[in-house]
């Protein structure tokens, strides 16, 4: 696993951040950022059922990484009151976001449906978890933007 | 104690391993468990999209999929037991990920279906509520 964990700071507002390099096509800790994340939530005192939704949308975020990029980061900020998700990855990017959003659309291939994913679902499941949910994806570098996606998932506290 | 009456309270696991006639493979500390819920499938997406239950529900999964990311998959989703259907021979992944995050396997040799239907019969008849 390739992991970096941004030091945890707390600061008046009580935020706590994680950062974590997510490695493309190796499944040995696959959803373990995610894992790590809700722990932390956890430890907070986040309520259960908020903690499974944000949990969900970090594992379907850092799934899509693993098995669409080449590697991308996951970073996540929690205050008392909203987490933050950002999910980039260098990967292909996405030609078509519509099409990618709808439930039983996926490019996955044959092996990653044999380990239960890859049924079209990540996008979609993270929108229904999400308050906030925004991506970025180019399927070109332009200037200085490198191919490749980028999700932001806001979850509010309440 | 009969089990074929509707219990809206669920069962223990202990129950369901006689009903399974399952081997437990890991959790030997746990057959006292409840379960509430029942989740079968074989797609993890499909699990993360409906498993948002009432905090106190206890959801069992039966699987046939002999894969780690299950047992990522069930501690991302609280589940509170994995049976294995179709007599898996689990990879030494599995097990050896599953004794780290503290989560019971059992294994049945009873099909998917079969598994279900007996569930069900013995009143274990609660689904995962949809999020949204």
């Amino acid at each position: 696993m390739n992991k970096k964990k941004i030091e945890k700071t707390a600061d008046t507002k009580h935020k706590i951040a994680f950062a974590f390099t997510i490695e493309g096509n190796n499944f040995s800790s696959a959803g373990e950022a995610s894992i790590r994340l809700k722990h932390a939530l956890q430890h907070i005192g986040y309520p259960a059922l908020l903690i499974r939704r944000i949990a969900v949308a970090a594992y379907e975020a850092e799934m899509n990484i693993i098995i669409h990029a080449h590697r991308g980061v996951m970073k996540a900020e929690i205050t008392p009151e909203t987490v933050t998700i950002w999910a980039e990855d260098e990967g292909p990017g996405i030609p078509n976001v519509e099409l990618a959003m709808q439930e039983g659309y996926s490019t996955a291939p044959d092996y990653i449906r044999e380990m239960g994913f890859g049924a079209g679902m990540g996008l979609p499941n993270i929108k229904r978890c999400a308050d906030i949910f925004d991506i970025k994806t180019h399927i070109e570098k332009r200037g200085n933007i490198e191919k490749g996606t980028k999700i932001k998932i806001v979850i509010y506290n309440k | 104690m009969c089990l074929a009456e509707a219990r809206n309270d669920g069962m223990c696991l202990s129950e369901i391993i006689i009903l399974l006639s399952a081997e437990v493979i890991c959790g030997q500390d746990k057959l006292n468990i409840p379960v509430e819920a029942v989740y079968a499938g074989d797609l993890m997406s499909d699990l993360l999209a409906q498993c948002h239950t009432n905090t106190h529900n206890k959801t069992l999964l039966l699987t046939g999929l002999n894969n780690p990311q299950v047992i990522r998959t069930a501690e991302i989703m609280d589940v509170t037991a994995i049976v294995f259907v179709r007599g898996k021979q689990l990879h030494d992944e599995v097990l050896q990920l599953a004794k780290e995050k503290g989560v019971p396997l059992l294994v049945t040799k009873l099909s998917l279906y079969d598994s279900c239907g007996i569930l069900y019969s013995a009143g274990l008849r609660k689904q995962p509520d949809r999020l949204r």
